[in-house]
């Protein structure tokens, strides 16, 4: 058995290491276990690689994946990613870190987090956030559960079908085994119906409802009356939201709301196929004390000296077990370090001009879309940087279409629609080159 | 040694009773809070909410721990002490002097099986 | 270390900008009045200097796995090999989004494909699942499928689960997300389940059992076979929480002990960073028989050897999360499955229990070793042998001795990370220490020495330990003065 580079043991190390505890090999260290469980065959595994053969190995499998530009969004924005970010977000004295438990030395965890949760309010207009949760759609689903826990003695929550198909999805599989009895909001005409919800609302026991800021069209919901009228059933109501739409679209705290949830990764995360991402939770401060997840906050040291720990532990499972606000320990801690620096590299102007061109850039796509006599407009609202159309074409044509030239395009909806959303990061160019695939299609 | 009031009924999980004609004032004795160290949140209900002997109805949590709190009588909440929300600390001070939640008790009966002071003490082992 | 002061907001100056974006050919966004957002977006305005240079200073007040050793208990933090996150930052793979063609994603899901049959034969399952993002993820996954496969059968009076007083705060915690009620079972003399207690708690009302072998004190729970038979014999399912995995690598497969659903923590076995709580990974496995109840969407492998996924299937528990899970993740425990292979498994979970055995017969002689058994990959103390209290002759107390979170405290100021306290619950000063495999001989020996040294401290002067850390960029935070009066972001 030859040395193996994480390993650092010689075998002069492990046998007088074996020697102060007084056995003889180290299958003796076993001798507790029943030697029906000890596995005697081979493993059918591969075999030890070399580095440079894992390296080739993966860059081997990258080339099966075949590069393409992204149209596509429904919860995954391939919005641009500051030099900056990856470089220091990757520093191992962040990576490699545990927990900040020990505050004594994990004051860099502590303060990048404190700077999320402010960052996180400013941007949703809300009073307390949590450290992070693992996604958007388990964000909501926590809020759901959030919301029981918030309004006693009720059971119901109702959901808006206009919110993201993963995100309702989530929100379903975790109402079916808390046993939560979920109820839907239909849309009307692309936005939630408020009357649909007065509707669901008058049939009483409504703990919580679930909205979307900017939902699976795309479109801006027109949330006027949406908190007032579930207040009045004393109900929670929880936004959820694309923070990075929250530069220039009306707050969850300007709709006054109670909880918003979301997913980070709109704020520069890579698309990664699909993670890690980093789900987000805001909320007012009297409901702090149902909120899931760890939470940091200030204090001094013995010297007097401001500095941070984590706090209102009891929440906690390791604290709480059962009676915990959630199960919910490892989060998603280093990506929000990534939108935090992301945010303070972007400021106020460049997360509202990545809007600017994430509009303009969609706008023009749709408009241009449209003028090639291959579909029909579905919705006159407004929208932002994702819209959908009804194709006149069949739409795994126009998919295919698109993919042949390079372009991850028209995606398709339940609804029978195709889908697309731009970001800063497709130029006018790009558009144009997706629309001239859609006219040879 | 713990302070044990004359005059007061206790529970097996260290909350006392203070009755007053129907109305029961309810708190925890000074041997729990000692146990609990510094108290950072007192949970309680709000009047009106609905208490059952023997089951849980609030908790005081410090750093690291959270202890639940169990009703010693069963009835509906008429009050709760406000100050703690802002000060829990007055727990740690005097915890015979703050009380948590007063309730309207719908059966009286159920005092008889608490213990008085002197029991108490032989409870804590002091 | 040094302490450094500053907040992102405190470097802000009206009109700096840190970023850069393409000429705009669009003009503004001209959203509707009544949707637009009004209040002001209070977000830092620095130069991409001042970024660099906070973020660069904050690195430094943290502890992490290059730093320095952490014997931390049931958490695994083993050395995160670097060609992992060389693989994770290809640049093909971070561009591909979640909802793209199978057609177009055959690397990337070829990958979790492989891993999963990886993970499989390591562990005894059939069939893996990515989608929980982390272990309470992956238990609570794990418990769905548990539920789905009682309901499925109709059977649907299996509301409880047991969970012995041992267990990790996060098994009862997912149960009850889960909608399960928990029943706790008690550990017996010897550290482990016992068996007779166990046995009046199983009946028609039990959905399964939670366990981790070895369990938290790092006990091999050798009445696996007979816990398994009675569970089994009463209906229900048995859990594995894979927390505890990493000296059963290579030896002993969960499948074998008569395990139906588990979950592995790929950052603490799989050797990807804990990047300060997260990402991490949960993956679930199942035994055969149970995988048409793992969560969608499920990569597949056609019969043509290409890879695809489903995104609908009747008898699954469902989503649990947005997509096809962190895979970021999932691509740094590929490469380290490769890196092992085969032939260096098994050495990893030798190593691991080498290591924790080694550490507790050398530190026996001054903590207090409760069960004295040959551990697994992690042991419990129960705090100090002598404390330094003394008592004067009608027994009043004189002096304070040190307790298990001076301990821990004072071993940050030689340079290593505590080691996990306070838990399990079963012993009042619990001080839980797992070294991992790649912890060299020097290094352990030097924690052993200081371990020494502050047990002979503790004699000498305890309060010099109820003080400490006294070299670390702050000392002890005012924790209570935090949850009193939470300050929970900048104002």
């Amino acid at each position: 058995m030859g040395t193996f580079s994480y390993f650092p043991h010689t075998e002069e190390d492990i046998s007088s290491m074996l020697e102060r505890i007084g056995v003889s090999s180290l299958d003796d260290l076993y001798s507790d276990v029943p030697p029906e469980f000890i596995h005697k065959a081979d493993y059918d595994l591969p075999d030890a690689m070399s580095e440079q053969e894992v390296r080739d190995f993966f860059a081997s499998l990258d080339k099966k994946d075949i590069k393409l530009k992204v149209f596509a969004g429904a919860g995954a924005y391939d919005h641009y990613t500051p030099a900056v970010v990856p470089y220091l977000t990757s520093r191992s004295e962040f990576s490699t870190a545990y927990t900040p438990y020990q505050a004594e030395i994990s004051q860099g965890t502590l303060r990048y987090i404190f700077e999320y949760q402010t960052m996180m309010c400013r941007l949703t207009g809300m009073d307390v956030s949590n450290a992070s949760l693992y996604d958007g759609p388990t964000a909501a689903a926590e809020a759901m559960k959030m919301s029981l826990a918030c309004t006693k003695k009720k059971t119901r929550v109702l959901v808006s079908e206009t919110l993201l198909p993963n995100v309702l999805k989530t929100i379903r599989t975790y109402a079916k085994f808390h046993e939560v009895e979920l109820g839907a909001i239909p849309a009307e005409d692309g936005q939630t119906s408020l009357g649909a919800l007065k509707a669901e609302l008058a049939k009483g026991d409504v703990a919580g409802v679930v909205v979307p800021a900017v939902n699976r069209y795309g479109i801006i919901e027109d949330l006027t009356g949406f908190a007032e009228a579930v207040h009045e059933e004393k109900g929670i109501v929880i936004e959820y939201c694309d923070p990075s739409a929250l530069a220039v679209v009306k707050t969850p705290g300007e709709w006054g709301f109670d909880i918003a949830v979301g997913d980070g990764q709109s704020l520069g995360i890579p698309l990664n196929f699909g993670g890690p991402y980093v789900g987000f939770m805001t909320c007012r401060s009297e409901y702090v004390r149902k909120m899931p997840g760890r939470i940091v906050g200030e204090t001094v040291d013995g010297e007097g000296r401001r500095c941070y720990c984590l706090t209102l532990q009891a929440r906690e499972q390791h604290i709480r077990r059962e009676k915990a606000t959630s199960n919910i320990c490892s989060n998603e801690s280093l990506m929000a370090l990534y939108v935090t620096i992301y945010m303070a590299v972007m400021g106020p102007e460049g997360l509202r001009e990545v809007n600017n061109l994430s509009y303009g850039g969609a706008h023009y796509l749709h408009d241009e879309l449209l003028k090639t006599g291959k579909f029909e407009e579905v919705f006159t609202r407004p929208f932002l940087k994702e819209f959908v159309l009804k194709p006149l074409i069949p739409a795994e044509k126009l998919q295919s279409k698109l993919l042949d030239a390079g372009i991850f395009g028209a995606l398709q909806t339940e609804e029978g629609y195709v889908s697309f959303a731009v970001t800063e990061k497709r130029s006018k160019a790009d558009i144009d080159e997706l629309v001239k695939a859609v006219k040879e299609a | 040694m713990s302070k044990v009031l004359e005059g007061l009924l206790y529970s097996d999980s260290h909350e006392w009773v203070k009755v007053d004609g129907d109305i029961a004032t309810i708190g925890v004795s000074d041997y729990a809070q000692k146990e609990m160290g510094d108290i950072t949140y007192v949970d309680m209900p709000d009047p009106d909410d609905e208490v059952v002997k023997g089951e849980g109805f609030g908790a005081l949590e410090s750093v690291k721990a959270s202890s639940d709190l169990y009703s010693p009588v069963s009835g509906v909440v008429t009050e709760k002490n406000e100050e703690l929300d802002d000060a829990p600390q007055k727990v740690n001070e005097d915890s015979y002097a703050n009380w948590i939640i007063k309730v309207k008790m719908s059966d009286k009966s159920e005092l008889d099986s608490l213990m008085d002071a002197a029991a108490y003490k032989k409870h804590i082992g002091e | 270390m040094r302490y450094y002061d500053k907040l992102i907001f405190e470097l802000s100056r009206k009109g700096r900008t840190a970023f850069t974006l393409p000429r705009n050919p669009y003009g503004a966004a001209s959203l509707p009045d009544k949707l637009s957002r009004k209040s002001s977006l209070d977000l830092p305005e620095v130069s991409e200097v001042d970024v660099v240079r906070h973020y660069t200073n904050l690195s430094q007040m943290n502890f992490g796995v290059d730093t320095g050793f952490y014997p931390l208990g049931s958490c695994t933090m083993k050395y995160n090999p670097k060609i992992n996150e060389e693989v994770a930052s290809m640049p093909g793979f971070m561009a591909l989004h979640p909802l793209q063609p199978a057609s177009t994603v055959q690397g990337a899901l070829e990958v979790i494909w492989n891993l999963g049959k990886s993970l499989a034969e390591i562990t005894g399952m059939s069939r893996f699942t990515f989608g929980p993002c982390a272990g309470a993820h992956g238990e609570l996954t794990g418990l769905m499928i548990m539920r789905q496969y009682h309901m499925k059968r109709g059977d649907l009076a299996r509301t409880k689960v047991i969970v012995p007083d041992s267990a990790h705060g996060t098994n009862p915690a997912s149960a009850a997300v889960c909608g399960l009620q928990v029943v706790v079972v008690k550990s017996n003399e010897r550290g482990l389940v016992d068996v007779e207690d166990l046995k009046p708690l199983l009946g028609p009302d039990v959905a399964g059992i939670m366990m981790t072998n070895p369990n938290t004190l790092g006990l091999f729970e050798r009445e696996i076979k007979e816990i398994a038979a009675l569970v089994h014999g009463c209906g229900g399912l048995l859990y594995y929480d894979g927390a505890n995995m990493n000296p059963l690598l290579g030896i002993v497969r969960p499948g074998d002990m008569g395990f139906d659903i588990m979950h592995l923590n790929l950052h603490k076995t799989f050797s990807t960073p804990h990047g300060g709580g997260g990402p991490g990974s949960g993956p679930v496995g199942v035994r055969k028989g149970l995988e048409a109840y793992l969560p969608v969407p499920k990569v597949v492998r056609k019969e043509d050897g290409s890879f695809d996924v489903v995104r609908d299937d009747e008898d699954s528990a469902g989503e649990v999360s947005g997509f096809l899970g962190n895979f970021g993740i999932i691509l740094r425990a590929y490469a380290y499955v490769l890196m092992l292979g085969k032939q260096n498994l098994r050495r990893a979970g030798q190593l691991a229990t080498l290591n924790a055995n080694y550490i507790k017969e050398s530190l026996k002689d001054a903590y207090k070793l409760p069960i004295p058994s040959v551990c697994k990959h992690e042991f419990v103390f129960d705090g100090l042998i002598d404390n330094g209290e003394r008592k004067d002759a009608q027994g009043n107390v004189i002096r304070q001795g040190a307790r298990t979170l001076d301990v821990a405290k004072r071993l940050l100021d030689f340079g290593f990370h505590a080691p996990t306290i306070y838990f399990p619950l079963l012993f009042h000063e619990a001080l839980m220490i797992e070294p991992t495999e790649t912890e060299s001989k020097e290094t352990i020996d030097a924690f052993i020495d200081v371990m020494h040294k502050i047990a002979k401290e503790a004699e000498e002067d305890p309060a010099k330990l109820s003080g400490a850390p006294h070299s670390t960029p702050i000392s002890r935070p005012d924790e209570t003065r935090a949850a009193r009066e939470p300050k929970l972001k900048y104002e």
